[in-house]
């Protein structure tokens, strides 16, 4: 009877607490986003939350607000993290991987004291709460989060690649433009879409820093949800909307990703 | 390039990092610096040097509670995330190629949404929970826990899978036809292989654990619980938050920094005895 039973167990069943785990705290509460975000307060069913949605002009401005900040902040970080990521793969830098590891260790720290210790820095050289001081703390933040991806890539890159179009005669603002920076492409897309996304959501860090005119779409539905006997349609909406944009910048990135992974592959076959 | 333009841009790259790694760890040194001070501002007159801020902090029992509560949902939700994450790994490791797949995508949907949205998810879900089911548990410490449990384990399975796909395919297989049960397989022959990278896991199901604030934001508004994250937040938003926070952030940054280097130190020294032996 027992060898009849181990027959049976499939090692797969290992997986079924957590497939439960996630059906139920996963995706039902996905299910009820949308539910929610197509109810009325009476029950029914309505799209009377989305129109609120795209019609308030306070809204669409939060949400345009949320895309501005978050495509700045995303390319101030990339620029600077970049350059870093650049010169720690580089030669001599290359052999201290501690060095490496300073520029990482604040991942490690909670993210809230360390916004906590830029904004009484910041208060104290004199720069008070404002739309750039949020910018600011959105680059503190992130950039362990931007850094490490580009600079695995970067550090694990061939140099054979570099040294070959040296070799080949460009000079080494070709190489770069055309060897080192299409290879560093994944790591950068992964930096991107571990910072781009998430600012979303940072609404700590414009409610900390930001003046009353700055804030993200995340600092909206917050309020919408503060009360726990209300009404969530709208914030339901919202949260679906977000859904949405989540959903189309990953396809984006998703397609970004498979190109540039089809560019260096020709040389290796 | 000739030496002397070479040796300035060696000095222009030590320049840059330099400038970014004072950037960097400025507001942090300035933190450690002022929690021996009883300034009321950081860059205020320094005054006397002083311990009395972590005198404070011991009195402060708010603090102290939100710094309780962080440590609670951290080690629970990571020890809990670490035993669904390696059982899911190993499950789906097994699994046919297109379900695989599947799974794989519905796993990764945490870590791809915004925070927010899985945030509000987990509250509707509660909200459904305390009015239909009439469940006794409410938001609470408890469902911070789970939902913790919930965005963290994931990242266990991220760790553990890569581990699992360098062991022999058949080490399950050939424990259960030598007559271990399945429960056994899992406990003398898959986890001893895969307990580094669930520590691994542990570890930054933990740190992520601590570092949440929106998911723990918004699910702790009807339950009277503070995490560090949330009772700072509030602070800033509010009067202000007491200044001995100065002395317990010191205190972490200590303590995160030497758990650092020591990992380091005998990640190194074992790759070095690992590279003697070879």
């Amino acid at each position: 009877m027992t060898g009849k039973k181990a027959k049976v167990f499939r090692p797969t069943a290992f997986a079924f607490p957590y497939l439960v785990v996630t059906l139920i705290f996963v995706i039902v509460p996905l299910v009820l986003v949308l539910v929610y975000a197509f109810r009325g307060s009476d029950g029914s069913f309505t799209f009377a939350n989305f129109r609120t949605v795209f019609t308030e002009k306070e809204t669409l401005r939060q949400l345009g607000q949320t895309v501005g900040i978050a495509a700045l902040s995303t390319v101030i970080c990339l620029l600077i993290a970049y350059v870093v990521a650049y010169i720690l793969a580089s030669h001599p830098f290359k052999k201290l991987p501690i060095l490496a590891l300073l520029f990482i260790i604040p991942m490690w720290i909670n993210f809230m004291l360390r916004i906590f210790a830029l904004q009484s820095l910041l208060s104290m050289i004199g720069i008070g709460k404002s739309y750039w001081a949020a910018v600011i703390g959105m680059v503190y933040d992130f950039f362990p989060y931007m850094l490490l991806p580009i600079y695995t890539v970067l550090v694990n890159m061939d140099k054979s690649y570099v040294e070959a179009s040296r070799d080949l005669g460009a000079n080494p603002a070709m190489t770069f433009l055309k060897v080192t920076l299409p290879l560093s492409l994944p790591g950068v897309i992964s930096g991107i879409s571990m910072m781009f996304m998430p600012i979303f959501s940072s609404y700590a860090i414009t409610k900390m820093m930001g003046d009353m005119n700055t804030t993200v779409i995340g600092a909206k539905i917050a309020t919408l949800f503060e009360n726990t006997y209300g009404d969530y349609g709208y914030g339901s909406a919202l949260s679906f909307v977000l859904l949405v944009i989540v959903f189309v910048v990953m396809l984006l990135g998703n397609a970004l990703t498979r190109r540039t992974e089809k560019a260096p592959k020709g040389g290796k076959a | 390039m000739n030496k002397a333009s070479s040796k300035l841009y060696l000095a222009l790259r030590w320049v840059i990092l330099l400038a970014v790694l004072v950037a960097i760890y400025l507001p942090l040194l300035m933190i450690i610096v002022y929690s021996f001070s009883t300034s009321q501002s950081v860059g205020g007159s320094f005054g006397d040097f002083t311990f009395r801020l972590y005198g404070k902090l011991f009195e402060n029992t708010k603090m102290l509670s939100a710094l309780k509560n962080t440590l609670i949902i951290g080690l629970a939700s990571a020890a809990l995330a670490t035993v669904f994450g390696t059982t899911a790994s190993v499950g789906i490791h097994y699994m046919r190629k297109r379900i695989k797949s599947a799974v794989e995508t519905a796993s990764q949907i945490t870590v791809v949404n915004a925070e927010i949205v899985t945030a509000t998810g987990f509250f509707l879900l509660m909200i459904c929970l305390r009015d239909t089911v009439k469940m006794p548990i409410n938001f609470s410490i408890w469902w911070l826990i789970i939902t913790h449990t919930v965005i963290t384990t994931p990242y266990v399975i991220l760790t553990v899978t890569p581990r699992l796909k360098q062991l022999n395919p058949n080490l399950l297989e050939a424990s259960m036809d030598l007559g271990a049960g399945p429960m056994r397989s899992l406990f003398t022959v898959m986890l001893p292989q895969l307990a580094g990278a669930m520590v691994s896991g542990f570890a930054l199901a933990f740190t992520l654990s601590l570092d949440d604030f929106v998911v723990t934001n918004i699910n702790s508004f009807g339950a009277n619980i503070d995490t560090i994250s949330t009772y700072i937040y509030s602070g800033i938003r509010k009067k202000g938050i007491p200044i001995e926070i100065r002395a317990l952030s010191t205190i972490i940054f200590v303590v995160v920094l030497t758990a650092l280097i020591v990992y380091n130190v005998v990640k190194n020294k074992r790759a070095k005895e690992q590279a003697k032996k070879a």
